[in-house]
């Protein structure tokens, strides 16, 4: 029986090939994300754990709406709003229906923001996250809808606003369905400010655009994670416009608290608090 | 007319601007300068004018006449400090009751260093958000090129009309094409897509009125704005104030393209 044992397989080696893969090696869809800043692959469960920061690199990876969400209110207290209102394609823009339904699957979400209400530090509030797997937080006519909607909401019900922006700005594909939601969230933003209601944006990498060009620039109180982009025009087109190459460091979060544009940078571990006492200090 | 027909009419050489309309409608007119914060952006052109017998404040984006005019106004397109004193010259005109009337003509807001460092984007969110809810009549009319949020800065009224071959985006159907296509020569193409002419948006019920620039030379055509200008103006000041501004915030609050 243990002859067998210490005889030379009768196989070789090189026979013992292991089937063919396509491509380069995978892992399953979303069980592991790699680090932009280092390339390591980290574990996505890790990564919910540690606010998405690169347990490596300490890098900020880009938080998807729904976590930001958890990150920022108290366990169990987000009871979302507007979920029903999703993108159209009122100009039969080519290739939008295809991408859109990418965006959906790709991010979970129905659109590129969420709304609901909840509750930080014990505080009630109004909140918005905008979602990067959603065409990069784009604002289509849904987004702007839907912040409206939640504007109104908490004038109506005496609510401070806390907003999780992240955004490349307007949504080409919807042409000037989108530029015409920077004027409607402005209006609403306004009527709740008017009521002498707080609103606080928090800025993650990227705010650009439209959005930076309406409601991320007009909250009471505006924060930014470290080294976010922030800016009107995108990096790439103001290199195009004046010819020349960008200082480094222009457009993050640090040179807009230096030009006076952003009030405070926030890391991520200390930003729920901060939104507490935020809300204490203005609790009517 | 094609829509990129359109838009190479809104951006032709010897186009009308923003100072031929008010040479035209107006009397009187009066310039003032700066934003009272950095300097003066020539970029846009405002002021003091008079409507035959109404006192009004004219604010324009004004590309220039000749090369050496439009290069000291940047071609239209305006920095933070543009943007800062039309919303100054609109306080004004709140204070003491002047209707305000807007000639929007620009590629868009300009993308350089100093207009980031000065915050283009806070200076453009400052005026959507003042104009929602500014105590006096807004008219603006777009006579060339709406580039995006550099032309809504100046466009968030109680009505805005469209001169015929003027065109009104998000995006130039360039940038577009580039994006779409990493191509920018199928701007005729993009251009189709983004139905940013006059009929569409009418069409979409974006604005009010295309003013036509069919038979008749310009003076005809602005005699015919002149007189639609001054009857809306009627009518909006004859709002109540509350009543306007209730009108303003549900004239883009019903802009949804759908979705609800």
């Amino acid at each position: 029986m243990l002859n067998g044992l210490f005889k030379k397989p009768k196989i070789k080696l090189e026979e013992y090939k292991l089937p063919p893969i396509d491509g380069r090696p995978t892992v399953p869809d979303n069980t592991c994300t790699v680090c932009p800043a280092c390339r390591r692959l980290v574990v996505t469960v890790d990564l919910e754990e540690s606010l998405y920061i690169c347990p490596a690199c300490s890098h900020y990876l880009r938080v998807p709406a729904r976590q930001r969400m958890e990150q920022t209110v108290d366990k169990g207290t987000f009871s979302e709003l507007f979920a029903n209102i999703t993108s159209q394609n009122p100009l039969t823009f080519p290739q939008y229906a295809q991408r859109l339904e990418k965006a959906k699957r790709d991010s979970g979400e129905e659109e590129s923001v969420i709304c609901g209400t909840g509750q930080i530090g014990g505080l009630s509030c109004a909140l918005f996250a905008m979602d990067p797997r959603f065409l990069m937080g784009s604002m289509g006519a849904a987004t702007g809808e839907k912040i409206t909607c939640l504007f109104e909401y908490a004038a109506e019900h005496n609510l401070p606003v806390v907003g999780c922006i992240l955004s490349g700005g307007a949504r080409m594909q919807e042409g000037i369905f989108s530029l015409m939601q920077m004027a409607k969230v402005s209006g609403a933003v306004k009527r709740h400010s008017d009521k002498g209601l707080l609103y606080v944006a928090l800025l993650a990498d990227p705010t650009t655009g439209g959005v930076t060009a309406s409601f991320a620039m007009q909250a009471d109180i505006i924060l930014a994670e470290p080294g976010a982009l922030i800016g009107f025009a995108g990096p790439r087109v103001i290199e195009q416009t004046i010819r020349k190459k960008l200082p480094p460091g222009f457009q993050r979060a640090e040179f807009l608290v230096e030009k006076g544009f952003v009030d405070r940078i926030v890391p991520r571990a200390e930003q729920r608090s901060l939104f507490a006492k935020l809300l204490l200090f203005h609790k009517r | 007319m094609t829509a990129y027909e359109r838009v190479l009419a809104a951006r032709a050489n010897g186009r009308p601007t923003g100072q031929a309309y008010i040479e035209q409608i107006f009397t009187d007119f009066i310039e003032l300068k700066g934003d009272r914060r950095f300097g003066d952006d020539p970029a846009v052109l405002a002021g003091l004018a008079f409507l035959n017998q109404t006192p009004v404040t004219v604010i324009a984006l004004e590309k220039g006449r000749d090369l050496e005019e439009k290069v000291r106004r940047n071609f239209g397109s305006a920095n933070p400090e543009g943007y800062r004193k039309a919303l100054r010259q609109m306080k004004l005109a709140e204070k003491f009751n002047r209707p305000v009337i807007c000639f929007v003509d620009t590629s868009g807001a300009y993308c350089g260093l100093g207009a980031e460092e000065r915050g283009q984007g806070q200076a453009i969110a400052e005026n959507l958000m003042e104009m929602m809810a500014l105590n006096t009549p807004i008219l603006s009319v777009l006579i060339g090129e709406g580039g995006s949020g550099g032309a809504l800065a100046l466009s968030v009224a109680d009505e805005v009309w469209m001169m015929e071959n003027a065109v009104y985006s998000v995006i130039s159907p360039e940038g577009c094409a580039s994006i779409l296509w990493k191509d920018s020569t199928r701007a005729a193409e993009a251009a189709q897509f983004l139905r940013l002419t006059a009929q569409d948006l009418l069409e979409f019920g974006v604005i009010e009125q295309v003013i036509s620039e069919e038979n008749g030379n310009f003076s005809a055509v602005c005699a015919h704005l002149k007189e639609k200008m001054a009857e809306t103006l009627v009518f909006l000041s004859s709002l109540d104030n509350n009543e306007r501004l209730d009108r303003r915030y549900a004239r883009f609050r019903r802009m949804g393209g759908g979705a609800v």
